[in-house]
């Protein structure tokens, strides 16, 4: 494979491209609501109409906007156009649409109308996004490398086998600003410079695909819909730090994507652009995929590692840090799956564009998967900096029938729940973590007046104390403990010293737990008592040492609030 | 090792490779660890494939691949019981997996699934007594754009209400009553 | 083998580079507790109780596998360390069914020993008084889960001096248990050499030799009745 072969391969899709193209959502959302029904009645009603040579029908990845789906989407080419993806010609969206719809949205080719519900593209649902990571999302087949190739994929590759060092390459990563989208928000230039500098003659680059926190699903949706960029991201990361061997590791959760990338890494691999010698340079990579079993604590770097070594995923204490010595004692790069479909657009685009778009010091775009109790609901891809009120009333459209928005609970169960004062927050890591929440995978779910905060608390400690892998003490026992607590509040049987002892155990488990699991499982409880503590005084019984809940001038809720000063520093609320 | 204390040597695993030499699953299982070229590290891809072959894990299943893997049987027991998607005990005929992540919680996925506990009596991760259906729970399929989503069968169900799982699962349950 | 200077609790001393933070306390005369840790074995750093501060370093680090470096000034006696410390000993108690005055350990159980140490005087946390089973079905010892820690020594020893690997860990979280081969009962696995380490391991009486507990505690009054025979009636056919 030569550069000539890759532009051979576009200009042949481009050539065979017909007058319409029917884009049809083939994402594990809308395939839920049967999309592979919805398109194999497309492709029949296109030959019955005879519009074969005029019409094509494309499964895409995901078009966004999930609570519509099934989603099509009707494209017309303009004379002289090459792709698709220039949004002037991007046609009429239509939503929910049933095999039974397929006849008469076909017959709208030749002026004829349909009954189906359309959407509107022009929404700021669709318009206040920005993409990078999905910028092929919803356009290319993702099941077909040659509709990659034709949207410049792999181009980037290339450029960089040929015309950059690695150590510039790492260079450009660094000043692109890109910090890793997993949820630390590490910059990932230094990483790779670290893993780089590492002398050892064997090195991994390993793709997290483990998307475990509930209410996340951008990670899923990026290998859904485009799972080159993903492999084209992480040979170049390969190429950068000196490795040969990728491995992904994706939950089991989605056979989908694992059957996507299964795919994508067999074309990838016959056309030479993984393997040995790629683009007829010395650099050789091979990626293998490595299924998850159901395990959210192998998110963690170090237990995904044991995870990958056919072990129990249990994390290990850090240092060493798997930069030094990580998979099979092996200095590895470990990257989540959106960091990686960052790389090629910043290599193709170049550092300074990445770095012109988002805040002073979270650079470029985030994707969130927006659910919940909010009328759109699906994936939002925005820059850096935006506020969370432009997502959830602007974009999302607020609450659905009326209702109000209470909070947004952003990390998953490592994160917290951001209350709706706080709706002016521009989403970077920094804004996220002052209020005690963290930017996170991506999950963002809107909670209204109907959800009660202390049993969200719950819920994640429920969430935690079952996923906790069982090795070190405090995230053991310590959630277990909490969630007795946090039973016993709901139940109405805790008293203001029970509250206390609720909050020691947070900064305890937080600040001695092993891995990341527990040092983040406190998270919803502190930040739910940081903005809602009176949910949890109002659930108070009596204490007869105490406050009383109930003083007679009202004012007690506060008063306990004030008396329960926790023994360790938080940070006041607001500031 | 004290010898009085010697016990009669077991013959467990003599049988267990005979039993297998007669069944075809097990020869597909031991081509796809030989495609791992019988590596240890692919222990979890192995248990993946025998799932998918047999259904669950029996013991018998998991000293078979101890013995091919070459590694200790606790610890592919260890490894076993770690990761929830696999199973030691056989699943019933149909599978109803409510997902309980977040955006299915916050929209009332407790709820169909108390509707459906109580309805077959058995709790979540139990299977009914006449082995017609599982009832299992998943901690988020990533489905949360049409939640809540309950997965029947393996076919991922959007929006659900108690009713409309209740009305789904008729013809699985209740055989009698 | 080059050497670093350090300070632990305000004491200069010098280590030995590939020293871990535990090692370099021990010969400083100083002692950081712990209870995961055993010699002879790799160390884990699951218990968290031997967590020090490093200044410069925000989390605290488990100094059984935190190695030494030129110039660290490790505090191992701060307030907020003795209270995460009792904390831990508190919820490790808490956790299972720590009843010292019919267990086998009494008097010689690390986790005792600890707690008394620590200065944990009560509990505060409820105790889970979870269900968990005996298993004396093995010739020489016996398991009782109700005690166990989850230290994984035994299965450290099990696999790394014996060899054998009759020991692991099965489930995860509070449900995680010590088991032999395929979980099944100690005495029927196949694999066990009955060498005892893992009962040499065990901090608390977890694992215990058999004819050790309470309950097994028979006295043989026929012994003595056939001497006074014996010695009265010049009879010694019993």
């Amino acid at each position: 494979m030569v550069i000539d072969d890759l532009t051979e391969i576009a200009d042949k899709e481009r050539a065979a491209r017909k007058r319409y193209t029917i884009r049809c959502c083939m994402a594990a959302g809308c395939m839920s609501s049967n999309s592979k029904g919805v398109k194999e009645a497309l492709e029949d009603a296109v030959n019955q109409a005879g519009l074969q040579q005029m019409v094509e029908v494309r499964g895409v990845g995901c078009m966004k906007l999930c609570c519509q789906g099934p989603l099509v989407q009707i494209d017309s080419a303009t004379a002289g156009a090459t792709f698709a993806l220039e949004s002037n010609e991007v046609g009429p969206l239509y939503q929910k649409v049933t095999p039974e719809d397929a006849n008469s949205l076909v017959s709208t080719l030749k002026g004829g109308q349909t009954p189906v519900q359309r959407g509107d593209p022009r929404h700021p649902f669709f318009s206040a996004q920005l993409s990078i990571v999905l910028a092929n999302s919803g356009f290319i087949d993702p099941e077909r490398i040659e509709s990659y190739i034709t949207a410049e994929g792999y181009q980037a590759l290339h450029d960089v086998l040929r015309e950059l060092t690695p150590k510039d390459l790492i260079e450009r990563i660094i000043k692109s600003g890109l910090r890793g989208r997993g949820g630390a928000g590490y910059p990932t230039g230094l990483k790779w410079a670290t893993v780089g500098k590492a002398a050892s003659q064997q090195k991994y680059v390993i793709c997290n695909a483990d998307e475990g926190d509930p209410g996340a699903f951008m990670d899923r949706s990026v290998l859904e819909s485009d799972p080159h960029s993903v492999l084209e991201g992480m040979a170049i990361a390969a190429y950068a730090v000196g490795a040969n061997q990728g491995f992904i590791y994706v939950r089991a959760e989605y056979p989908l994507a694992i059957a996507r990338l299964h795919a994508a890494i067999k074309q990838a691999k016959k056309y030479g652009l993984l393997g040995s010698g790629i683009f007829e340079s010395p650099f050789n990579f091979n990626i293998d995929l490595r299924i998850g079993a159901g395990a959210f604590v192998c998110g963690e770097e170090t237990a995904l590692m044991a995870s990958v070594e056919g072990k129990r995923g249990t994390p290990r204490p850090r240092p060493p840090f798997p930069a030094e010595s990580g998979l099979y004692n092996s200095p590895t790069l470990i990257n989540n799956v959106e960091t990686f479909a960052n790389v090629a657009p910043i290599v193709r685009k170049g550092a300074e564009w990445f770095a012109g778009i988002g805040t002073e010091k979270s650079k470029g775009t985030k994707v969130f998967a927006l659910a919940g109790k909010i009328t759109n609901t699906g994936l939002i891809e925005v820059p850096m900096g935006t506020a969370l009120r432009k997502i959830v009333e602007e974009m999302g459209g607020g609450a659905p029938d009326g209702g109000k928005i209470k909070a947004v609970q952003t990390g998953g169960p490592s994160g917290g729940c951001i209350p709706a004062e706080e709706l002016d927050t521009p989403v970077d890591y920094d804004s996220l973590t002052k209020l005690g929440s963290i930017m996170g995978s991506g999950g963002m779910i809107v909670m209204d007046e109907t959800t009660k905060m202390v049993d969200v608390a719950r819920f994640f400690m429920e969430f935690c104390m079952d996923e906790s892998c069982g090795k070190c003490v405090p995230c053991r026992a310590g959630t277990a403990q909490m969630h007795q607590l946090l039973n016993k509040i709901l139940a109405g049987n805790a008293t203001t010293r029970d509250l206390q002892k609720l909050e020691e155990l947070c900064y305890m488990v937080k600040n001695t737990s092993l891995c990341g699991l527990g040092q983040t499982a406190p998270n919803p409880v502190l930040s739910t008592l940081r903005f809602f503590r009176k949910e949890y005084t109002d659930l108070l019984m009596p204490d007869a040492f105490g406050p009383r809940p109930n003083a007679v001038n009202g004012t007690g809720h506060a008063a306990a609030g004030r008396n329960l000063a926790p023994t360790e520093g938080v940070p006041s609320s607001g500031k | 090792m004290i010898a009085t204390l010697f016990n009669a040597k077991h013959d467990r695993l003599p049988k267990i490779l005979e039993h297998a030499s007669g069944d075809k699953r097990f020869k597909i299982l031991e081509a796809h660890m030989k495609k791992h070229q019988f590596r240890q590290d692919a222990l979890i891809e192995v248990l993946h494939k025998a799932q998918e072959l047999f259904g669950y894990l029996e013991d018998d299943l998991l000293l078979f691949i101890a013995c091919k893997l070459k590694l200790p049987a606790s610890r592919v027991y260890g490894v076993a019981t770690f990761y929830h998607f696999f199973t030691l005990k056989p699943n019933g005929r149909h599978t109803c997996v409510v997902c309980l992540g977040t955006a299915c919680y916050v929209k009332g996925a407790a709820k169909i699934l108390a509707a459906v506990e109580e309805r077959t009596k058995v709790k979540a991760g139990e299977t009914t007594p006449d082995n017609e259906l599982s009832l299992l729970t998943a901690r988020c399929i990533g489905a949360c754009g049409i939640a809540p989503a309950v997965v029947y069968d393996g076919t991922v169900t959007p929006r659900q209400t108690p009713e409309t799982a209740l009305d789904h699962l008729k013809g699985w349950i209740g055989h009698g009553d | 083998m080059a050497a670093k200077t350090l300070t632990i609790d305000g004491k200069q001393i010098s280590a030995d580079e590939c020293a871990t933070i535990l090692e370099a306390a021990a010969d400083a005369g100083i002692t950081i507790p712990t209870l995961c840790h055993l010699e002879g074995v790799y160390d884990v750093g699951a218990c968290r109780l031997c967590l020090v501060e490093v200044t410069g370093i925000s989390k605290l680090l488990p100094a059984c596998t935190t190695k030494v470096a030129e110039g660290m000034e490790i505090r191992t006696d701060t307030e907020r360390l003795i209270r995460y410390r009792r904390m831990t000993l508190e919820l490790l108690l808490a956790e299972r069914n720590h009843v010292c005055a019919v267990c086998v350990a009494n008097g010689h159980c690390e986790l005792q020993t600890l707690a008394f140490n620590q200065g944990v005087d009560h509990v505060r946390y409820e105790y889970c008084f979870p269900k968990w089973e005996v298993d004396n079905s093995h010739a020489l010892f016996g398991m009782d889960h109700n005690r166990c820690l989850l230290c994984t020594r035994c299965v450290r020893v099990c696999w790394h001096i014996e060899g054998a690997g009759t020991k692991n860990v099965s489930g995860r979280g509070a449900k995680a248990r010590i088991i032999s081969d395929l979980n099944q009962p100690w005495g029927t696995s196949d694999t066990c050499t009955k060498c005892g380490k893992c009962v040499m391991a065990c901090p608390t009486g977890a694992l215990f030799y058999k004819g050790s507990t309470n309950s097994e505690m028979e006295r043989d009054r026929d012994k003595l009745e056939f001497i006074v025979t014996a010695r009265e009636k010049k009879q010694w056919i019993a």
